[in-house]
């Protein structure tokens, strides 16, 4: 048996800063576990720039954020296993993986840092209607043929979801030589970034058709065409308002999941809302010593954010192996309230928040113009005001130790409220 | 004249500009940052972009190699940029920052490795 | 020349191969498609019935309870998941009683074996997830639950194993009568057989033309599925069936061998015999109908929706015979549910069919009922897992993450007999593609491997069909 101090799952950017964070930190016995034949994970087929500049002030692309990570981890001399395939873990913290090398293993870790990210939504999870045919991918698996692989996966293409990979990848199929004839979405507003709408979109002409959804796909063998519609405010489908589109291709950009197979059969507790397990303040899941950062907990929209998430996830189960982390503790819990899909941390132990507690949310629609406020147990102790928010851009907040006035089963609730109101 | 509205790309933030022009200077209103100003008046004389995009590697592990404009390019050079990179093949080793080609369709701007391989 | 052609490669169409194997024949067994179990066998209900549903006399009836029986042994020999899980038909009201009571005195007419009626108490304790409405139920515990594709790919290679000439990619432009037998056109090559089975599923009637003038006609009726994630696989223990009404069968609910959940179907009558599409309005009339038997289904875990084509014949039972204007060429046609349950004892009664037209058949000395078992990674213990490695490191290599293929098990799936040659081959063989990814991140790992164990270009490697090309070159 191999035994490790912290065992990272996952070398993709919520690994490598957390395994780096844990070290900074005074733990010198880590080992990554990657599944992929390098580090890097998604980041090294997002070759399109504008990472970084949270973390390095400076605007890079996916592989270039990769490598200033794994450039530092080879430095400070952490381990990692490659082309490994975790296979489960338990509360104890063992660890069962395989690979072609070391054939099958069983590691013991002092704590466990999950950091496998997640995975794209299919057409079976949004049930969409008509033919199976070949031609109809995932925008992250087309991404990956494309950027990878250098092959070519269709000519005329539509993409339905404008998420923010599905706006980078047709402006990438746009210049590899293929025709993107529309960008799909159901919702009144793009769930990508404006400025992927601006420079993937507007700069190629390529048309965003908002309030439509697919209602059919065509041919047998690969795909023929598509059909769309508008839907109405209740995303009922307008009859009428048909539009067919002659294509070889579907690109979907529907959704990330969190990949949780791991930490549900580990007995871990996840949110129903985000898919991912519920954390403290620390990091930490509902299993003692099993910390969990990035896409894997709630998925982000930038990858500076993971990375700081990733950090803190890092330092703490650094503390928890040095017994710094205080257990005993009143532990108060987040509420998402009106206007608000979900907070993380979900769980907050008051005596381990140092001057400030953040709080990431998202918000269950587009607003202008509201109030961003925080009750603890009813009593409001904090109203930001917010100029525009989105459910496709994760928001933040801060509270400060001294607002933090609460007792045993307290409840820090956050809603949105109108302006005025 | 007449004020123009558009939204910046610098970073992922997107603000709302608006850029009027006075005489012979612009002024831009909604960028959160100097960064903001540079690029709305841009936009509106000369938009540029950066451009990324991938090589073939030759006798490599990996197949394609990450690249990208150093700085950006006129848009309008874009198509001319990408089909210049369309004949690349590289050999690795490659450090990410290098060199693979000065001048990249004629831009004064060089295409660089985004990765090393 | 061939002593048996069999048209159709299907469940029925492998069944009868691997029968006649046992047999000293010289047979092929031919189909359209780039793979075997690739029309009706991939998209069904997967459930092997109890057999008291046909009505007693028929084909039907004696076919399927004959069948039911020797699914144990088939499934065993050849390695593949049955499970005997038993079945429940639901009643919500007095008149869905009389409806399970007929369906009692039926079974047992047609000497299905240990069905008992159950009280509601009795119901809820074997499945807790029911609605509350349910008021009683026909029990059958000889009922099963197969992967239907797996079974009929396994047939082929067992088949294959036995002598048996597979020959894909061979759609049946005509037939002609010729002195010693027939023979039968395809694009590729013209292939002459004494004897020929016609197992062609929905198209069993235009191949039954091209010998003789129209003698039945089958219609594609079509049905729709949902499939659920592993993790509410369990949400019921049986098959569970809704009593018929004069609206309508209902729709099952029923966990799969694979462990998901498996709803539907719905039913319609349509024209064309390759429209398996889907639509919004069929699933969600399916999903409404489920919620009769438990309103707590969560639709959101569905992780693919499906449709197939019943081969309904217009004459309402199997029609398993010797075309009368057509000596030598025997239908095996309008095999529609319980066709999966009956098709052990179909191959059977196929084969004494032919016994009677040809007077005897010599039995092989050397037949193998058994076929290579499959190494599943996932179902070893950790020593196991761990001698497999050592021994072949391409099993420490997770190909698909969802469902946790190995590369090992993908590699052997191609070099079996009947092997895999696409995409969809290896994901109904091995499973990659089958889980919540849907194929998303193992499909282009797939790809590689198949184009390296193959030789091929990957450009080449296709979904399904030659047409389903996945790449441009």
């Amino acid at each position: 048996m191999l035994t490790y101090e912290i065992v990272v799952i996952g070398g993709g950017p919520a690994g490598l800063a957390a395994a780096i964070e844990a070290k900074k930190n005074g733990i010198e016995s880590i080992l990554i576990i990657e599944r992929d034949g390098e580090l890097g994970g998604i980041l090294q087929q997002c070759i399109h720039n504008g990472f970084g500049l949270h973390v390095f002030k400076e605007e890079l692309t996916g592989p270039e954020y990769a490598e200033k990570f794994i450039h530092e981890l080879k430095q400070m001399g952490i381990a990692y296993k490659l082309d490994t395939m975790v296979l489960d873990i338990n509360k104890d913290k063992e660890i069962h993986a395989i690979n072609t090398i070391d054939g099958f293993m069983t590691i013991k870790a002092g704590a466990v840092i999950l950091a496998m990210g997640c995975r794209e939504r299919t057409r079976g999870a949004i049930n969409i209607p008509g033919t199976r045919p070949a031609g109809i991918y995932t925008a992250g698996t087309a991404q990956r043929f494309v950027n990878m692989e250098g092959h070519k996966v269709g000519k005329r293409v539509v993409i339905l979801g404008s998420g923010d990979i599905g706006l980078i990848m047709a402006r990438r199929m746009t210049l590899e030589g293929a025709k993107v004839l529309a960008v799909v979405e159901l919702m009144p507003f793009s769930g990508g970034l404006t400025r992927n709408i601006v420079q993937c979109l507007e700069d190629y002409n390529i048309p965003l058709l908002l309030s439509h959804t697919l209602t059919e796909i065509r041919g047998k063998d690969r795909v023929e065409g598509i059909v769309i519609a508008k839907v109405d405010e209740n995303k009922k489908i307008i009859p009428g308002t048909e539009q067919e589109f002659d294509c070889d291709t579907l690109l979907l950009s529907v959704g990330l999941i969190p990949e949780n197979e791991l930490s549900y059969n580990a007995g871990i507790e996840l949110d129903p809302i985000t898919y991912g397990p519920t954390v403290n303040e620390a990091m930490e899941t509902s299993v003692e010593g099993i910390f969990a950062c990035g896409n894997v907990v709630h998925v982000h929209d930038l990858v500076d954010f993971v990375t700081q998430e990733s950090r803190r996830a890092g330092k703490n189960a650094a503390g928890y192996i040095k017994k710094e982390i205080k257990k005993e503790s009143q532990t108060v819990h987040t509420h998402p309230e009106k206007g608000i899909r979900y907070i993380v941390p979900q769980r907050v132990r008051i005596a381990n928040v140092g001057q400030k507690l953040d709080l990431f949310m998202r918000v269950d629609n587009v607003y202008q113009d509201v109030y961003m406020v925080v009750k603890i147990n009813d009593k409001e102790i904090k109203r930001i005001k917010k100029k525009h928010l989105a459910p496709g851009e994760m928001e933040s907040l801060e509270i400060q130790k001294d607002d933090l006035v609460c007792e045993e089963g307290s409840m820090i609730s956050i809603l949105l409220e109108k302006e005025g109101a | 004249m007449k004020s123009k509205e558009i939204i910046c790309i610098v970073c992922p933030n997107g603000c709302y500009l608006e850029i009027e022009k006075k005489g012979d200077e612009y002024v831009v209103r909604g960028n959160k940052c100097p960064r903001g100003k540079i690029y709305g008046v841009k936009e509106l004389t000369n938009p540029t972009r950066v451009v990324t995009t991938t090589v073939k590697i030759k006798d490599g592990k990996l197949k394609m190699l990450p690249v990208k404009t150093r700085d950006p390019i006129p848009k309008n050079k874009i198509s001319a940029c990408m089909r210049a990179v369309d004949k690349i093949e590289v050999k690795p080793p490659i450090s990410v920052g290098d060199v693979l080609v000065q001048n990249i369709a004629g831009t004064h701007v060089d295409l660089i490795a985004s990765r090393s391989v | 020349m061939y002593d048996v052609a069999v048209i159709g490669a299907g469940i029925i169409g492998t069944f009868v191969a691997r029968e006649l194997s046992k047999y000293d024949l010289k047979i092929v067994l031919i189909d359209k498609e780039a793979d075997v179990a690739n029309g009706t066998t991939k998209a069904n209900s997967a459930i092997v019935h109890a057999g008291y549903d046909a009505l007693p006399g028929t084909l039907k009836a004696r076919l399927n309870a004959r069948g039911n029986t020797l699914y144990d042994q088939v499934c065993k020999q050849l390695d593949v998941p049955f499970k005997r899980i038993g079945s429940l038909v639901i009643a919500t009201n007095k008149e869905e009683m009389d409806t399970i009571k007929v369906l009692h005195r039926r079974g047992l007419k047609n000497c299905i074996p240990a069905m008992k009626i159950l009280t509601k108490q009795e119901i809820i304790k074997m499945e807790p997830n029911l609605n509350e409405n349910v008021i009683g139920g026909l029990y059958a515990p000889t009922a099963g639950i197969v992967s239907p594709w797996e079974l009929a790919e396994a047939l082929a290679e067992n088949a294959v194993d036995n002598g048996v000439e597979l020959k894909l990619e061979r759609e049946v432009i005509d037939i002609k009568k010729i002195e010693e037998g027939y023979c039968i056109y395809t694009k590729a090559e013209n292939i002459s057989a004494r004897y020929v089975i016609n197992c062609a599923g929905v198209y069993a009637d235009k191949i039954n033309e091209m010998v003789t003038s129209k003698t039945f006609t089958i219609h594609p009726r079509r049905g729709q599925y949902n499939i659920l994630d592993k993790s509410v696989g369990n949400l019921v223990n049986h098959v569970i069936f809704q009593a018929p009404t004069d609206l309508g069968k209902g729709v099952l609910v029923a966990p799969t061998v694979h462990g998901n959940l498996l709803v539907g179907p719905d039913t319609e009558d349509i024209i064309d015999k390759e429209n398996t599409a889907t639509s919004s309005e069929r699933i969600a009339l399916i999903r409404k109908t489920a919620r009769k038997t438990i309103d707590k289904i969560p639709f959101h875990k569905t992780i693919t929706s499906f449709a197939g084509l019943r081969a309904t014949p217009d004459t309402g039972d199997f029609i398993i015979q010797e075309a009368e204007e057509a000596k030598g060429f025997i239908n095996v046609a309008g095999i529609e549910s319980p066709g999966l349950s009956a098709a052990p004892a179909i191959a059977e009664y196929t084969v004494d069919l032919l016994k009677n037209l040809v007077g005897s058949l010599k039995e092989k000395t050397d037949f193998k009922p058994e076929r290579r078992p499959v190494l599943r990674f996932m179902e070893l213990n950790a020593e196991e897992k761990a001698a497999v490695i050592k021994k072949d490191p391409r099993y420490g290599r997770i190909i698909c993450r969802c469902e946790s293929i190995t590369e090992g098990e993908i590699v052997d799936a191609i070099h079996r007999s009947a092997g895999a040659r696409t995409v969809d081959a290896i994901k109904r063989r091995v499973r990659p593609g089958m889980g919540r990814c849907q194929g998303g991140f193992c499909g282009p790992r797939v790809m590689e491997i198949l184009a390296r164990e193959l030789g091929k270009d990957i450009t080449e490697i296709v979904k399904d069909g030659p047409k389903s090309y996945i790449l441009i070159n």
